[in-house]
């Protein structure tokens, strides 16, 4: 399955709008994290500035997000996981609110009370956790209802080649097999997880090959490339709508920063992140658009422009947002 | 309700399964999922004869695969279903705890009160029957005391029919935990105070709202599930000695009826707990430190006093295994002993 013109635009938009996000949220992140302002003899803390607790980004991975997402309707569900922006983004999860969240906002989708490995979007059908493998089961329970509803909805499972050594992982592919539900789950392997390579953790070299033994089809995907995961997904998407069950795609990425921000990444060799950035996949994407024509130099910079502007708003309204008052704190605990 | 003489009896498994078949047909979207739920009809009874009346579709047999069964639930719920999800024993939990304790608890309140998730997650507790140490656990307090779970722990067919419809009918996770031992199980001996009175159209009891199962002025017993029915025993004997001891059967953990234990113990300045969990870290500290609390209403009389599993594994031989759980007899012996101690307030 091709992309049409307008589904590549789509996806260039989105890895643009991806990578604005991340690498904002980089050099925001660290506001107030590092020596002078904070406590004396530490070199970080992670407790700081206006975005404190933990930061995993995505920078690098976008393929992944929007190859998938380019397939998807507003009803289908997607779960992410602890490393959730470029999912939430894809699935057109709105931006000023996902932003505030991670500010622990009011304004939040969680009215700040998840953070940003925990966000809830009824609306676009978006959730994510912060436990490795836990979200294969529940994206296998949201495609048994679309299933049970009689409807042609699908859901989408991503995690990392971690979470695939996970007993989560081989329960929910079995039971989505067994069940024929219409699941795909896709692995972004990024290599590391945390620090430990995946030769370093996995048996076999790729995740795709698990599929078999679970009767269901599974493709590796070996390049970073949008257009790549976009076919894979392609078939993997329509075979579901189908009721013809669920598919493991394996998709083999990059991620350009640390674990989680603030990571001194000891075990990654010098200038890995360098070399990588050498064939960066939204690059590749442009230079894809520009041959068939769809894009020339004046179009991208508007629209990164605009792409530019959507998103420092969203950081805006974040900052700017008010803080919920402390005894919400004892609010939701069950739903009213 | 029709009226009717209340010569309707039915076990606590009847009422259960009859619960779930009424909200089942009144609501296409409750469904049921679990371990040996199917043609089983559960391992104690609890979906009894549903699969007959409702088909695989919405009877589902699971593998033995936990996490991917609640994980489902969570998932299923969050689209608006309402799945009930039996995991056979408690003690089973800790293969698939972080969908509990991490999702399903957590996610509505994580979510700023943005999703429901109408889950029941149901399960058997207890021992008396020599299953030891993986099978005779309660555990109920674990999950009360992770927020965000409520929790049900019927002692009767009656109640247990009207909580389940309640538990059905609630836009949040309730976890439900029958004791085995008073299920009405035609290969257990059971406590037959457990297999009562039920009508046959649905009714709804709400939660927080613990019973006064017997009145009485000089002791308050709070319990709940099995032991609720081996401290009516107790109190029998003890009516006999001229010990009039008032039973609160709590019903629910989660959400937990202070007011109506308060005001027992205010009347009667005693308190018994009588558990089945394990004594430390549990329901019967907790009821103690409420009480605690309020001791600038309450004029003690004598110290609280617990019963409970004495912080040991559950034992496999049966002398072992009677001697850890709190028995009828060890009811009797705690409230006499209760009578014979005085606070230094008193």
């Amino acid at each position: 399955m091709e992309p049409t013109s307008e589904q590549l635009l789509w996806m260039y938009e989105k890895m643009v709008e991806i990578r604005e996000y991340e690498e904002t949220m980089a050099r925001v992140y660290m506001e107030g994290k590092l020596p002078p302002k904070i406590q004396k003899g530490l070199a970080f803390d992670i407790s700081g500035g206006p975005v404190p607790g933990e930061m995993h980004l995505a920078a690098g991975q976008e393929p992944v997000a929007v190859g998938v997402c380019a397939h998807l309707r507003k009803e289908d569900t997607v779960v992410g996981a602890h490393r959730p922006h470029h999912f939430a983004i894809a699935k057109n999860v709105p931006l000023n609110p996902m932003t505030a969240e991670m500010f622990g906002k009011v304004t939040g989708l969680g009215r700040g009370k998840g953070g940003h490995m925990h966000l809830f979007d009824p609306e676009t059908k978006f959730s994510c956790s912060g436990i490795v493998g836990a979200g294969a089961p529940q994206a296998c329970g949201a495609a048994l209802a679309a299933k049970k509803l009689g409807k042609d909805w699908v859901a989408v499972a991503f995690f990392g080649e971690g979470a695939a050594n996970q007993g989560a992982f081989h329960e929910a592919l079995n039971l989505a097999s067994l069940w024929k539900l219409p699941v795909i789950f896709v692995c972004e392997d990024n290599k590391y997880g945390i620090s430990v390579e995946k030769t370093d953790s996995t048996a076999i070299a790729s995740n795709a090959d698990r599929a078999a033994g679970y009767g269901m089809p599974g493709v590796l995907v070996e390049r970073n490339n949008a257009v790549d995961v976009f076919k894979a997904a392609g078939e993997a998407v329509a075979r579901a709508r189908r009721g013809e069950g669920p598919a493991l795609i394996e998709v083999k990425t990059d991620r350009y920063f640390g674990h989680f921000q603030g990571d001194p990444e000891t075990y990654r060799p010098k200038g890995e992140v360098a070399r990588l950035r050498e064939n960066d996949p939204i690059d590749v994407l442009a230079a894809e658009l520009r041959r068939q024509g769809l894009l020339d130099e004046a179009t991208d910079k508007t629209l990164r422009s605009h792409i530019s502007a959507r998103v420092q708003a969203a950081y805006t309204f974040g900052r700017e947002s008010a803080y919920p008052q402390p005894a919400e704190a004892l609010l939701h605990v069950f739903a009213e | 309700m029709t009226t009717e003489n209340k010569t309707r009896i039915l076990t606590m498994a009847q009422a259960i399964s009859e619960a779930i078949g009424q909200e089942m047909e009144r609501d296409p979207k409750v469904f049921v999922m679990g371990e040996d739920i199917g043609k089983y009809g559960g391992v104690f009874s609890a979906t009894s004869g549903l699969l007959d009346r409702f088909g695989k579709e919405r009877i589902m047999d699971t593998p033995i695969s936990e996490t991917g069964f609640m994980g489902a639930a969570i998932g299923a719920a969050a689209e608006g279903l309402r799945p009930i999800a039996e995991l056979m024993f408690v003690d089973f939990f800790g293969v698939c705890f972080d969908q509990i304790y991490n999702h399903l608890a957590k996610n509505t309140y994580m979510a700023g009160g943005n999703i429901r998730l109408p889950a029941v997650v149901m399960t058997g507790i207890g021992g008396g029957y020599n299953d030891a140490a993986q099978h005779s656990q309660c555990l109920y307090s674990i999950f009360a005391h992770v927020p965000g779970l409520k929790v049900v722990v019927p002692s009767n067919a009656y109640d247990a029919k009207g909580l389940m419809t309640e538990a059905i009918r609630d836009d949040n996770p309730v976890v439900y935990l029958y004791h085995k031992g008073i299920m009405g199980l035609s290969w257990m001996s059971y406590f037959e105070g457990s297999t009562t009175f039920v009508p046959e159209d649905a009714y709804t009891i709400q939660f927080g709202k613990a019973k006064v199962v017997r009145e009485g002025s000089d002791i308050t017993i709070v319990t709940l599930s099995q032991m609720v029915q081996k401290s009516i025993l107790a109190a029998d004997k003890l009516a006999a000695e001229g010990i009039s001891a008032e039973i609160i059967d709590l019903r629910t953990l989660v959400p937990l009826d202070k007011e109506t234990v308060l005001k027992s113990v205010a009347k009667t300045g005693r308190l018994l707990v009588a558990d089945e969990d394990y004594l430390s870290f549990g329901l019967s500290g907790e009821i103690a430190a409420i009480v605690a609390e309020h001791l600038d209403t309450i004029r003690l009389k004598s110290p609280v006093r617990r019963l409970a599993v004495p912080d040991v594994p559950i034992p496999f031989s049966r002398p072992l295994e009677q001697f850890v759980i709190p028995q009828v007899d060890n009811i009797v012996s705690a409230v006499r002993a209760q009578l014979d101690s005085q606070t230094i307030f008193a």
